[in-house]
């Protein structure tokens, strides 16, 4: 890049005289959060707005190639960008499985053809994707897979069931995971595959959670043809292509530097708990507790910021996203124990106008699951201990 | 700027590692211990050190130093941190290059600077009091008398202090305990009349002392910076110190680290590597997190105090912090997942654990920093 500080200039100039005040703000509801997709509706004006100018830009992928709807921008250059939205609280202006997971392992392994269609697509918030990965008996042993993908002409047929499909419900069209070939190791007769949701045979159901919400769904699969095209990868080396995909689901879930605009603890505690006469948070071991998540979480901040340089320095370790991931989660939960805490009584009530029907408590069930979706704290130590530390297998 | 080193850096590191390793390693602390030597650290090699440029790294190169800034003198204390090297790199190269190229005159400035660059003169920092950190509750008297000042009061954890060829000195010349303000720094000859010093064999085989000043007197030119306004200096120069530590400790978590995976990989329990055993590593992989962790915080806190000097107090709060706590973890792992063998006094692990106690509680431990970022946040 020619100059880093004109193009922050720059961007910090475009970003003021175009994202609107609105979008400026926490995100408190789903209704915040654009997820795009043929069915959607923008919840309000200044939603829509930000959107589009942004989509024009390229940036609701501002790291893809501008061919595919992005904005060819180079990784310092995207950092910029994410500190100048950051630095003004700005919303993400679309949310997207296809933008954190589909677009980098289709980038990497996709055919001309399948960037060329699907690409644009995702960048232009048209097609709203879900990921067809954990099954009933194939969670954190994700290559236990069964379900099966049997070739019929030009065509697979698909039957099965998934699991966890997040917001599958919603969802245009799924990159699944489907087993081809039954004979070969676990690992080696996978198959990665796209098709539409609204193909026969696929059906969904909601899971209800501890949170009282639904943002998981069972998806099962009853004869769904589906063309041998639309395989990204080589037949049966979808692990591959799953295996790529998941370092960016990890990178996407360590992110707890990216909560925008999210209040400090201490405010938050202060305004719930009061404060002393020194205008301290009138709860010692309160304050204690949130200054000591405060240091773990700003060097997890620095880590997560490092890790992007290594990366660019050619020093990074494909399984560092996994430590991160592990690290990030565990904070996140810490986070929402420390705000339950913070929040008393109040934050208990479930169905509450003061207490934006139980939104506290619902989020804080919610982060349980940090630890386990994308793959459990567990599995990460697990990846971390063999890949990075080459511990000897069990 | 990336968190990663450049080439530079990259290249001081490697020539810093070299030398440590090769010239320093445990054992040469432990000969220093077992022989209870006089000086506690080598005086040869801390002239191959000067002659390296480490003395002066931080000093202006006006004055004979390299003037390079905070992250190159992290990368050596990283590397010192390795072998648990003792020497006055961080006393004198460090904190006192700091404080006198920062609050010095442009007479202390060259008097001083030019021979620290050398490796020709030792200087301490002398701050604490109390049991723990508190430089705000600086106790210590300095009254005017005649054109300059007397000194009382009593100094603890003065590194290097017993070998010391200048003392600086934190004192009250204003108000009372426990406010920053009416701070004062003062350089001090430790051969002045009323100072009384004793060396302090401490828990890690380094160099300490307490000094005990009865009415020592100084003269005017002797003040540091502003008279009873050396809390802002101190500050800073503090912190480029507990930034430097949390280098050193980020080095000992490391090493202590990479010492105990190898053994997991080496040692057999119930026919088994022990490393096999998933117990063992997920304890292993999150004390892999926590030191790669730790390593990002304290590289941010060294090129904030590189790029902001006046506004690195938060950062390096957190790298302080958060380098104390993984260093305790580093060593508590590695004692206990090396077993009996851990707890010889014949097996160098423990001279980490010794080593990773004294720097949590050198220039504030983690709750210490802990409550500073609390207050810095407001809350």
């Amino acid at each position: 890049m020619a100059d880093p500080e004109k193009f922050r200039a720059e961007t910090r100039a475009w970003l003021e005289a175009n994202c609107p005040p609105e979008m400026r703000k926490p995100v408190v509801s789903d209704a915040d959060v654009f997820w795009g997709g043929r069915n959607t509706t923008f919840s309000s004006e200044a939603q829509r707005v930000w959107f589009e100018r942004m989509r024009d830009k390229g940036w609701t992928v501002p790291d893809w190639p501008k061919e595919y709807g992005g904005g060819g921008l180079d990784l310092e250059e995207t950092k910029i960008l994410r500190q100048e939205m950051s630095a003004i609280s700005a919303r993400l202006p679309l949310s997207s499985f296809g933008i954190w997971m589909l677009g980098p392992a289709l980038l990497k392994y996709g055919t001309d053809a399948q960037k060329r269609e699907h690409l644009p697509k995702i960048a232009a918030g048209l097609i709203r994707w879900c990921q067809g990965y954990s099954e009933p008996n194939a969670g954190s042993d994700l290559a236990s897979l069964q379900t099966r993908a049997d070739i019929d002409g030009d065509d697979y047929i698909i039957n099965g069931q998934k699991i966890w499909t997040s917001m599958a419900n919603f969802a245009d069209w799924i990159f699944c995971l489907v087993r081809t070939d039954f004979s070969a190791k676990k690992h080696d007769g996978i198959s990665f595959i796209l098709f539409d949701m609204a193909s026969k045979g696929v059906s969904t159901k909601p899971i209800l959670l501890i949170s009282g919400k639904s943002p998981f769904c069972e998806t099962f699969f009853d004869n769904v043809r589906v063309p041998r095209s639309h395989v990204v990868g080589t037949v049966n080396r979808g692990w591959d292509v799953a295996k790529y995909l998941l370092q960016h689901e990890r990178s996407m879930i360590s992110e707890v530097g990216e909560r925008r605009g999210a209040r400090p603890l201490g405010q938050v505690a202060a305004n719930s708990v009061g404060t002393d006469e020194q205008g301290r948070l009138d709860d010692p071991m309160l304050r204690g507790q949130i200054a000591a998540f405060d240091i773990d979480e700003a060097a997890m901040a620095c880590a997560a910021e490092r890790a992007v340089d290594l990366a660019k320095a050619g020093q990074g370790h494909p399984a560092y996203s996994s430590a991160l991931k592990y690290y990030g989660t565990e904070l996140n939960k810490r986070r929402h124990e420390i705000l339950m805490s913070s929040g008393g009584i109040d934050a208990l009530e479930w169905e509450s106008p003061r207490s934006r029907e139980g939104l506290a408590a619902r989020t804080w069930l919610r982060t349980k699951a940090n630890s386990i979706e994308g793959g459990t704290s567990e599995v990460m130590l697990g990846i971390v201990a063999k890949r990075i530390l080459d511990l000897p297998g069990a | 700027m990336a968190l990663v080193l450049n080439e530079e850096q990259t290249m001081l590191r490697d020539s810093a590692r070299g030398l440590i390793s090769d010239k320093a390693p445990v054992a040469h602390l432990r000969k220093l211990r077992d022989t209870k030597d006089a000086d506690g650290f080598s005086r040869d090699l801390w002239k191959t050190f000067a002659e390296m440029g480490f003395a002066g790294l931080l000093v202006p190169e006006e004055f004979g130093g390299s003037g390079l800034g905070a992250v190159e003198a992290g990368v050596v204390m990283e590397e010192i941190g390795r072998t648990l090297m003792p020497s006055p790199f961080l006393s004198t190269g460090v904190v006192a290059a700091t404080a006198l190229s920062r609050g010095g005159s442009a007479a202390q400035k060259s008097e001083y600077l030019t021979r620290l660059a050398k490796g020709d003169l030792i200087a301490s920092l002398a701050v604490d009091e109390g049991a723990k950190h508190r430089p705000n509750k600086t106790a210590m008297q300095a009254v005017r008398s005649g054109n300059g000042f007397r000194l009382n009061g009593a100094k603890a954890l003065v590194v290097d202090g017993h070998v010391s060829d200048l003392l600086i000195v934190a004192a009250r010349s204003a108000g009372k305990p426990g406010e920053r303000d009416g701070l004062t720094l003062f350089l001090v000859n430790p051969g002045s009349k009323g100072i009384a010093i004793e060396r302090t064999a401490m828990v890690d085989a380094h160099n300490a002392a307490r000094i005990v000043f009865n009415d020592v007197e100084v003269t005017a030119d002797s003040v540091l910076g502003e008279v009873d306004q050396g809390g802002a200096l101190l500050d800073g120069v503090l912190n480029v110190g507990r930034a430097a530590v949390a280098a050193e400790m980020v080095g000992l978590s490391d090493e202590a680290f990479t010492r105990t995976v190898t053994y997991l990989k080496e040692r057999k329990q119930f026919g088994k590597l022990i490393g096999e055993f998933q117990g063992l590593q997920h304890r292993a992989a999150h004390l892999y997190t926590e030191i790669e962790i730790a390593k990002a915080a304290t590289l941010k806190a060294l090129q904030v105090l590189d790029t902001d000097f006046d506004n690195a107090g938060a950062a390096v709060a957190v790298a302080k912090a958060k380098a104390g706590s993984v260093a305790t973890l580093a060593v508590q792992e590695a004692v206990q997942m090396h077993g009996g063998v851990g707890m010889t006094d014949a097996f160098d692990i423990g001279f980490f654990m010794k080593r990773a106690r004294v720097c949590q509680e050198l220039f504030g431990d983690s709750a210490f920093h802990a409550e500073q970022l609390a207050e810095l946040k407001g809350y």
